[in-house]
């Protein structure tokens, strides 16, 4: 049972449709994010293997810059220090397995639920 | 100088908070060693040979006084009363235990410095011309630049996962004293017809596979500067290898695919990041330029900086070497050798610290910088204060006069300290350098540049010295490899292997072999050894460098 990770702390995936469907896409860490085609699309779900491979963030970014509105989750090994970070790079929220959810309880990442506050990127932007 | 802003402030606590829990959380088992690692490097936290190392940022090698005290205390209180100046401007702190390191940053906190992004698969601390602000020869500060960039780079949230490290150089002068060309991205700040903007180079770096960088803008507007450089690091995030670790830099990024498609896929991107951008970076700029307004230069006499020079013959000898041309009436550019013969290169007591923070407090208009070839200057002096200044600086043992000469050696810390060394580094330079001043010929020898590395990583430069030394480990025992040709500057190139290596005991001997053959060969005492390189070629200092393997060609 995967848990779900929002600013609000642990929830259960709410999400009933399905990744193999025609308005869902399950994205590997790889993936160009150039010329995917979203139209139709209402969630993205982007995989980290490694906690250590940040592919993701820029995928991320980039999609949002390309216009995605939809809704966008990172999926696997990511660890609570880097919450913050995938809600800036443009996630919603982040699914994580039940050893992880153990390993790093809910206080963990609610600490970093506080993303939209010391973000030098948004400062610069304007 | 820059003053941190509100917001600096708060991030930099927040940020120190959550290093704090991070560390108890590794303690308690939330992270684990290799999810805490990371976290650590980002934060400045080495785990050496013998100890944990905190290495401290200098963003862009500039330093006020209580700045300096700072860092004398921080080697007082958690280390053994020294720290280390490195080849990127900053400080290393051997020794430090990791339950203090978080009061080291609260400390470091208090005088607006921390150790973010020093080390890490991260845009690292950004370093510009030590000169910056004080040369002569200089087209524009690139300091209010390079804050900018240290800002935009600061807990970046795509970029703190990248395939390797990342770094990056401003310089704002014709003569290159950042080796831009050695970064993962340089900037040379240019105008045309008027407009200030930047050439972008990319993909230079040393290490395994030495590359020279690439021009891939050869002027970027000054507003676009942000979203370029966010999506060049965008660019690599996705199309950099992450299957090999030694692969895994820009430079291979952009030899294994071609600049021309790099730079499509950077313009390409670019539109989209420039989109967001709405002019606050340039309103922010403005204001740090304001920021790093030069200080009241004063109008004096400088009779005393001649007489003394005339009478005086240590200070002459140390102004001839140590002292640069200022852009303002009356005053030089003091560059402070942390070489002493004998000594380890780049190392500072918490005394020598304090003395020179002083000498920046009441004669230095509170400022002070730290060079990449691991000195610490005094950019703005006045003339008439020089004789004082060298004669504080001679009693603590600060006085020596060498920069540019042979013993001004660049060393990383080597097997001394460094977990990845293969040779020691440290040792190499102390002999180099007591023998030349043995032999007293220093001086005559003149410009020249020797840089050691103790891996191949080359944290010491050895690439882009005129005499490079390689210290690797053949089968158990230190080999150094010599390269030659190598230069840092604006006419940068990568050095050539003049052939097998030497062990610890037979490194000395060769160099002086290789500098007596210089002395013969050039032309005149005005040609440096470079020159004489450049017109020569590897063959003749080979011969210098390989007697025997000469004498048996010759049979």
């Amino acid at each position: 049972m995967s848990t779900l990770v929002t600013d609000t702390g642990f929830t259960l995936d709410d999400f009933d449709g399905s990744f193999e469907g025609e308005t869902a896409l399950d994205l590997a860490s790889d993936t160009d994010p150039v010329g995917l085609d979203f139209d139709g699309i209402s969630m993205i779900r982007v995989d980290f293997p490694s906690f250590a491979d940040g592919r993701g963030f820029t995928i991320a970014r980039q999609l949002r810059l390309r216009g995605y509105t939809g809704r966008l989750r990172a999926r696997g090994h990511m660890i609570a220090d880097q919450y913050a970070m995938a809600r800036r790079a443009g996630f919603d929220e982040v699914e994580i397995n039940a050893t992880l959810a153990q390993r790093q309880p809910e206080a963990d990442w609610l600490a970093r639920a506080d993303w939209q506050s010391g973000d030098y990127q948004a400062r610069l932007r304007g | 100088m820059y003053a941190y802003s509100e917001f600096d402030k708060n991030f930099l606590a927040s940020r120190n908070a959550q290093f704090r829990a991070q560390v108890e959380r590794r303690i308690a088992g939330h992270l684990t060693e290799d999810e805490f690692k990371p976290l650590r490097l980002m934060n400045g936290v080495y785990l050496q040979l013998h100890a944990y190392m905190l290495r401290v940022a200098i963003p862009y090698g500039t330093l006020n006084s209580a700045q300096m005290n700072m860092l004398a205390h921080l080697a007082e209180k958690y280390d053994k009363g020294y720290g280390h100046f490195t080849t990127r401007q900053n400080i290393q702190y051997n020794w430090p235990e990791l339950r203090d390191i978080p009061d080291m940053l609260d400390d470091l906190g208090t005088v607006e410095m921390h150790a973010i992004q020093t080390s890490g698969n991260t845009i690292r601390n950004v370093t510009a011309d030590h000169f910056a602000g004080a040369a002569a020869d200089e087209i524009a500060d690139p300091r209010p630049v390079a804050e900018l960039i240290r800002q935009w780079s600061t807990d970046h949230p795509e970029f703190q996962f990248l395939p390797r490290k990342f770094k990056v150089a401003v310089t704002g002068s014709e003569s290159d004293r950042a080796v831009t060309r050695a970064h993962d991205i340089g900037l040379r700040m240019v105008e045309r017809n008027g407009v200030a903007g930047f050439e972008v180079i990319v993909g230079g770096g040393l290490g395994r596979t030495p590359m020279l960088g690439k021009v891939i803008a050869d002027f970027l507007p000054r507003e676009d500067l942000l979203p370029y450089l966010e999506a060049i690091v965008s660019v690599y995030n996705l199309l950099g290898r992450r299957d090999n670790k030694y692969k895994a830099r820009i430079k291979i990024t952009v030899h294994e695919n071609g600049l021309e498609k790099i730079r499509n896929l950077v313009n390409e991107r670019f539109v989209d990041i420039k989109a967001r951008f709405s002019g606050f970076d340039q309103a922010l700029l403005d204001e740090i330029n304001s920021q790093f307004a030069p200080p009241f230069f004063k109008k004096g006499d400088i009779a005393i900086f001649e007489k003394s020079r005339t009478q005086d013959p240590v200070f002459r000898a140390w102004s001839d070497t140590n002292l640069h041309a200022h852009k303002a009436d009356g005053y030089s550019i003091v560059t402070v050798s942390m070489k002493a013969h004998g000594a380890t290169p780049g190392d500072a007591s918490a005394d020598q610290m304090r003395v020179l923070a002083d000498l920046a407090a009441r004669f230095g208009h509170d400022e002070l910088r730290i060079s990449h070839e691991q000195n610490v200057i005094l950019p703005h002096v006045h003339k008439s204060d020089l004789p004082e200044v060298h004669k504080i600086l001679k009693a603590n043992g600060l006085g020596t006069a060498n920069i540019g000469l042979i013993s001004d050696i660049i060393a990383c810390p080597g097997m001394d300290y460094c977990a990845l060394a293969t040779a020691r580094s440290i040792p190499i330079a102390q002999q180099i350098a007591t023998r030349f001043d043995e032999l007293k010929l220093e001086h005559e020898i003149g410009e020249l540049k020797i840089k050691i590395s103790g891996c191949i990583n080359a944290c010491g430069h050895h690439h882009v010295a005129h005499i490079g030394i390689l210290g690797l480990d053949r089968a158990g025992v230190e080999s150094y490899q010599i390269t030659l040709g190598g230069d840092h500057t604006e006419t940068a190139a990568i050095g050539e292997r003049a052939g097998p290596g030497f062990s610890a005991d037979d490194i000395i001997p060769a160099i002086e072999r290789l500098v007596e053959a210089y002395m013969e060969l050039r032309q005149s005492d005005e040609e440096t050894f470079i020159e004489s390189y450049r017109r020569l070629g590897l063959t003749p200092f080979k011969a210098a460098l390989y007697p025997d393997a000469n004498a048996i060609a010759a049979e």
